[in-house]
C-alpha cells in the first residue's frame, strides 16, 4: 500500500548537535503508527519537521503528493494534517463551542476567509457539527464555557476535537497522555481506538508503553536520531536493540 | 572629509544621549520584563534636577542702596545671589559649574525617583500583559510631563555649560587638520566623554560585581534566577533605579545643548525605543551601537548635500532605519533569539 | 433558538444606539455638553475609537500609530474640498479611502512583527508621517500653519455643477446644508450609527471570531490552516479606513488639517479611549470617546475663578489650598488629568467601563437572586 507520509533521509542539525540522522519512515494509511524513544532521540524535531515548524537540512517529508518542505503550518494543514501539542494549545479565552467552530471554519473556507459580513447567528450547521464533535469527547455540557477554565485533560480532549472536527487525513498526536492520572489515560485511549476506527492516520510520540502497545499498529523507535527498529509492537517487545536504547528496558 | 567628520563628532553627543537611555531601558526590560515608557520621562527629571540646581543657586538676595539712584530716582537694586554672598568667589565658581555640580544633587534624587516608581507601581505590572505596562507607563510619563510643566512653565530654560567649557574647540588641528575646519563644541565633547564613561561605568558594574552578575544571568534566563533563591524582588528595585540613575543623568548633562523642557523626555523615548529595537532587545552592547550608530546616522543626514539629494531625510532617517532593519534582522542587530517574541 | 434571540437584542442594542446618538443634543443638554460643535466630537471620536477597537479590542495588536490615519483623513479631505467640491461626500469616502490604503501600506509592513515590536513600528512610521508632514511635505501640507481653503480653490465638480459661493470663504456644504452646527452633527451622527453598524456585523462574524482567535493564540491558529497575517492585516486596513473617516469627517465641521492631529499623543489619545470604555466590546469605545472629550472640554474651560466659585463653601485657607492643587488639574492642565486617568483605569479596571457596568450588574443581580428566582443563567456562546 502506498504511504500517506513518507520521510526519506531526513537529518537535522542545531549547531553541533545532530537531532535527525538520516531518518526514514513510511506512514502507512489507516493506521497507528507510534514513535517511541528516550528523552532526546529527537521525536519531537521529527514531528516538527512534519508540520513546517522545522525545515529538514537535508531530506524529504511527502504527504500524499505533495512535499511538505518549505511549507508554512496553515498550509500543511490545510492539505489534511492536524497536530494535537504536549500542552494543549487551545484559544483559551474562547468558548468551547468557538474553540471548535474556528477549525471548522479553516477547513470550509480556507486559511483565510473576509466572511465579515455573515453572522454568526446564520451558521447553525456549522454550530451543529461542533456541538456533535464536543459531545463526541465528551464535552457537550461545556460548550458555553471559556476554554481557560477547563481542567488539563479536558484541554486535551477538547484540543483533540478541534482536531477531529477538521476530519483529518493524518492526525499527529505529541504525548497525548503525558501528565494524566491511570483512569484518564484509559479513557483516552478508548477515544483514540474510536478514532482509529473511523480510519484516520495517527502518528503518536509516547512515553507511556502501555498506550503505545495498546494502539499502535506498528511501532518506529528512534534513539539519537537514528531509527533503530520499526515493526509490529510485538516485534519490537522482543527486540534487543531496543531495550538497550532503553538502558535494561524495564519499562517494555 | 572635514564637514563629514565634523558630522560624525555633532551625531556623538547625541547618540551618547540615545544610548544610556536606551541601555536603561534594555536593562529594566531584559531583567524586569517591563517595557517602561516613562523612561523619557526619568531622562528629563534628571535634566530638571539641573534646572532647579540653577535656579537654587541663583537664589537672589536684593538690597537696596540710598547711594545710588536710578534713573526714576529710586534707589538702586542690588542683586547678589545668596551663595555668593554667602560663600565669595566659590560661590560664583558653584554657579558656572551647577550643571556638573548637580549631578551631584541627581544621582540621590533620580535613585529615589527610581526605586519609589518601581515599588508604588512598575512592580504591580511585572506579571500583567506588554500592553498594560506600556499602557501603564505611558499614562505616568504624562502626568509626570505635566507636573514638570507646571512648576517649571512650558518654555525651554537654557542651562549654560561652565564658561571654560563654553567655548568652540578646533578639534581639527588635534588631529592634523588644518585649523578652522573641524570646530566643534567643547561641551560636545564633554558630553560624548561623560556618557562613554557612564556606559563603562554600567558594563563594568555589571561584569564585575556579584550582584552585576545575578542582573546579567536575570537577563538570560529570569525564572532560573528566581528559582535559585535569591531575592529577586530587591534587586529588581535596585536595578530599576540604577537606570533611573543612568538616565538622569544623561538628562543632567545634555541639558547646556538642549534647553531642557517638559516634552524633551517623550522626544527622546521615542527615539531610544527605536533604538533598543535596532539595537536588539535584551542586549546591552546593541543599545550602545545603536545609539551612537543612529546619532551619527542622524546627523550625517542633516548635511546640506544629503538633504538636497534626499529632501527630509534628516527628519525621518533615524524611524527608516529601524523599519528596514526591524524587516531585514527582525531581532535587531545583535537581538538574541526568544526576547519578546510571539 | 439561540440565534434568533440573538439577532433580536443586537437589532435593539442598534435601535438604542441610533436613538441615543440622535437624542444625544436633547440628552446631553443638563451635563452642558448639548451644543454641536462638542457633539461632533464625539461622533467623530466615537467613530476613530470603534475602528481601534476592531484592531486592538480583536486582535490584539496595539498600534501606537492610528493618529497617522486621522490626518491623513483630514488633509485628504481638504484637498478634496479644494479641488473637487465642497460636498462632504466625496470628501468622506476619499478621506476613507486614502486612510484604508496608507493603513494597508504600513499594516504590511508592521505586521510582520507582533507584540511591542509592531507597536514601535507603528510609532515609528506615525512619528515619521508627522515629521514629514512638518517639513518636506509642506507644499501639500502647508507645515505649521495647517492646510486651509482659499476662495480662489479650483473646486473642479462645484464649479461644473454651477456652485458659486462668492466671494466668501466657502464651508462644507451637503447639496445646499451647511456642515456646521447641527446639521453638521446630525451628518456626523449618521455616519457613527454606520460605523457602529458595520463593527456589529464584524464583531459578530466568523471573521470577527477569526479576530479573536488572533488575539487567544496565533499557534494554534497556524496549526489550524489559519494564515493570521491576512486577517491581522484585514482588521489594520478597516481600523485605518474608521481612522481616515474620522479625520475627514473633522476636516467637514472645520476644514483645517494640521500636523499637530498625527503626532503620538493623539494616537495615545484613542488608545485611552478604547480602554477606558472597554477594550473589545461594542459601546465601550464610543463611550470612552465621549467621556475624555466631554472631560476634556469640561476641564479645560475650568479656570482659578470658576474653582474659588466652586470651593467657596470652604474656610478660606482650606479653600485656597484645594484651589491650588485642583488648579493643577483643569484649564492647561488638562493632560495631567489625562494621565492621572490613563493610569487609573488601567491600574484598577483594565477592562474599562464597560467591565465596571457589568460587575455592578453581576453585583446587583446576585442580590435579586438572593430575593426570589430569576432567569436562569445566560446561555449564550457569543
Amino acid at each position: 500500500m502506498a504511504s500517506i507520509l513518507s520521510v526519506q533521509n531526513v537529518n537535522k542539525r542545531f549547531g553541533g548537535l545532530k537531532a535527525l540522522d538520516e531518518v526514514n519512515l513510511e506512514i502507512e494509511p489507516g493506521t497507528v503508527h507510534a514513535i517511541i524513544g528516550p528523552n532526546g532521540a529527537g521525536k519531537s524535531t521529527l514531528l516538527n519537521c512534519f508540520v513546517g515548524r522545522l525545515t529538514p537540512d537535508v531530506g524529504t517529508v511527502t504527504f500524499e503528493d505533495h512535499s511538505l518542505i518549505g511549507l508554512a503550518p496553515h498550509e500543511i494543514n490545510q492539505l489534511g494534517v492536524s497536530r494535537v501539542f504536549q500542552t494543549p494549545e487551545i484559544f483559551g479565552d474562547l468558548t468551547l463551542l468557538e474553540n471548535v467552530m474556528i477549525p471548522y471554519f479553516a477547513k470550509r473556507d480556507g486559511a483565510f476567509s473576509l466572511n465579515a459580513w455573515k453572522p454568526m447567528a446564520g451558521q447553525n450547521d456549522v454550530r451543529g457539527k461542533a456541538e456533535e464533535m464536543l459531545a463526541d469527547v465528551g464535552l457537550g455540557e461545556k460548550h458555553a464555557m471559556v476554554a481557560n477554565s477547563l481542567s488539563r485533560g479536558d484541554k486535551r480532549r477538547l484540543e483533540l476535537a478541534m482536531c477531529l472536527v477538521q476530519q483529518p487525513k493524518l492526525l499527529l498526536l505529541d504525548e497525548p497522555t503525558a501528565g494524566m492520572a491511570r483512569a484518564d489515560t484509559n479513557n483516552t485511549i478508548d477515544l483514540l481506538k474510536t478514532i482509529a476506527s473511523r480510519g484516520i492516520t495517527m502518528v503518536v510520540i509516547e512515553h507511556d508503553m502501555h498506550v503505545v502497545f495498546s494502539l499502535a499498529d506498528k511501532i518506529s523507535v528512534l534513539a539519537q536520531g537514528h531509527v533503530i527498529a520499526e515493526g509490529a509492537p510485538n516485534d519490537i517487545k522482543g527486540d534487543p536493540r531496543v531495550q538497550e536504547a532503553y538502558l535494561g528496558g524495564a519499562e517494555i | 572629509m572635514d564637514a563629514i567628520l565634523l558630522q560624525i563628532l555633532n551625531g556623538l553627543d547625541k547618540g551618547g544621549a540615545y544610548a544610556l537611555i536606551a541601555l536603561g531601558l534594555t536593562i529594566i526590560f531584559g531583567t524586569l520584563g517591563v517595557v517602561n515608557f516613562a523612561h523619557g520621562a526619568l531622562f528629563m527629571m534628571g535634566a530638571f534636577c539641573a534646572v532647579s540646581i540653577k535656579a537654587l543657586f541663583t537664589l537672589e538676595k536684593v538690597v537696596l542702596d540710598p547711594t545710588k539712584l536710578t534713573a526714576w530716582g529710586t534707589p538702586m537694586e542690588i542683586r547678589t545671589p545668596y551663595i555668593e554672598s554667602w560663600f565669595g568667589d566659590v560661590g560664583v565658581w558653584m554657579i558656572d559649574y551647577s550643571v556638573p555640580l548637580s549631578i551631584l544633587l541627581a544621582i540621590p534624587v533620580m535613585l529615589f525617583i527610581g526605586v519609589a516608581m518601581e515599588r508604588g507601581l512598575i512592580r504591580y505590572f511585572y506579571k500583567r500583559p506588554h500592553a498594560e505596562q506600556i499602557l501603564v507607563t505611558f499614562g505616568l510619563a504624562i502626568v509626570i510631563q505635566e507636573l514638570v510643566k507646571s512648576q517649571f512653565g512650558a518654555n525651554p530654560i537654557p542651562q549654560p555649560a561652565p564658561d571654560t567649557a563654553k567655548g568652540m574647540l578646533d578639534f581639527g588641528v588635534m588631529i592634523g587638520f588644518d585649523a578652522g575646519n573641524v570646530v566643534y563644541p567643547a561641551w560636545r565633547l564633554i558630553y560624548f566623554l561623560f556618557s562613554t564613561l557612564v556606559i563603562a561605568g554600567v558594563f563594568a558594574f555589571l561584569q564585575f560585581t556579584t550582584f552585576g552578575m545575578v542582573v546579567r544571568a536575570g537577563m538570560a534566563d529570569r525564572e532560573t534566577v528566581g528559582l535559585l533563591g535569591i531575592d529577586i524582588d530587591r534587586k529588581f528595585t535596585i536595578v530599576f533605579g540604577l537606570a533611573a540613575v543612568v538616565a538622569g543623568l544623561a538628562g543632567v548633562m545634555y541639558t547646556p545643548i538642549l534647553s531642557p523642557d517638559y516634552h524633551m523626555g517623550m522626544d527622546f523615548l521615542v527615539l531610544s525605543f527605536v533604538v533598543v529595537v535596532v539595537g536588539g532587545m535584551g542586549s546591552l552592547g546593541g543599545a550602545v551601537v545603536a545609539g551612537f550608530l543612529l546619532g551619527i546616522l542622524q546627523s550625517l543626514a542633516s548635511m546640506e548635500e544629503v538633504k538636497q539629494i534626499l529632501p527630509g531625510i534628516d527628519q525621518i532617517i533615524i524611524y527608516l532605519i529601524a523599519v528596514v532593519v526591524l524587516l531585514a534582522r527582525p531581532r535587531g542587530l545583535m537581538g538574541r533569539k526568544g526576547m519578546m517574541e510571539g | 433558538m439561540v440565534a434568533i434571540i440573538k439577532k433580536q437584542s443586537d437589532l435593539v442594542l442598534l435601535l438604542c444606539f441610533a436613538a441615543a446618538v440622535l437624542a444625544g443634543p436633547v440628552i446631553l443638554q443638563p451635563f452642558g455638553a448639548g451644543y454641536p460643535d462638542l457633539l461632533q466630537k464625539f461622533a467623530i471620536f466615537g467613530i476613530f475609537a470603534i475602528g481601534f477597537n476592531i484592531l486592538f479590542g480583536l486582535t490584539g495588536y496595539l498600534s501606537f500609530g492610528h493618529a497617522a490615519f486621522l490626518g491623513i483623513g483630514s488633509y485628504t479631505a481638504v484637498w478634496t474640498f479644494k479641488l473637487l467640491s465642497m460636498n462632504p461626500l466625496p470628501a468622506v469616502l476619499l478621506a476613507t479611502l486614502l486612510g484604508g490604503l496608507f493603513a494597508a501600506l504600513i499594516g504590511f509592513i508592521s505586521l510582520r512583527r507582533t507584540g511591542i515590536y509592531f507597536s514601535i513600528l507603528t510609532l515609528a512610521f506615525a512619528q515619521m508621517s508627522y515629521n514629514l508632514a512638518y517639513s518636506v511635505l509642506t507644499p501639500i501640507t502647508n507645515g505649521e500653519t495647517g492646510l486651509q481653503l482659499r476662495q480662489a480653490d479650483p473646486r473642479v465638480l462645484d464649479v461644473a455643477f454651477g456652485r458659486d459661493y462668492g466671494a466668501v470663504l466657502p464651508s462644507s456644504d451637503l447639496f445646499g446644508i451647511d456642515m456646521t452646527g447641527y446639521p453638521g452633527f446630525y451628518f456626523c451622527a449618521a455616519v457613527l450609527i454606520l460605523c457602529f453598524y458595520i463593527s456589529m456585523r464584524i464583531f459578530r462574524s466568523p471573521f470577527g471570531m477569526m479576530l479573536r482567535a488572533v488575539k487567544s493564540n496565533q499557534n494554534r491558529m497556524n496549526y489550524t490552516g489559519l494564515n493570521t497575517r491576512p486577517y491581522a492585516l484585514a482588521a489594520f486596513v478597516i481600523s485605518g479606513m474608521y481612522a481616515g473617516l474620522a479625520g475627514g469627517l473633522l476636516a467637514v465641521t472645520d476644514p483645517l488639517a494640521g500636523a499637530e492631529r498625527m503626532q503620538w499623543t493623539a494616537s495615545g489619545e484613542v488608545v485611552l479611549m478604547t480602554i477606558l470604555g472597554g477594550t473589545g466590546t461594542l459601546l465601550g469605545p464610543v463611550i470612552g470617546a465621549g467621556a475624555i472629550k466631554y472631560f476634556e472640554n469640561i476641564f479645560s474651560a475650568f479656570n482659578e475663578n470658576i474653582l474659588l466659585n466652586t470651593f467657596s463653601f470652604l474656610p478660606e485657607t482650606l479653600q485656597h489650598a484645594v484651589v491650588s492643587v485642583a488648579s493643577l488639574f483643569v484649564g492647561e492642565g488638562w493632560h495631567l488629568t489625562l494621565g492621572a486617568l490613563f493610569m487609573v483605569i488601567v491600574i484598577f479596571l483594565p477592562g474599562g467601563l464597560m467591565e465596571g457596568v457589568r460587575r455592578f450588574g453581576v453585583l446587583f443581580k446576585r442580590k435579586a437572586d438572593s430575593d426570589g428566582p430569576t432567569e436562569t443563567q445566560p446561555a449564550s456562546a457569543e
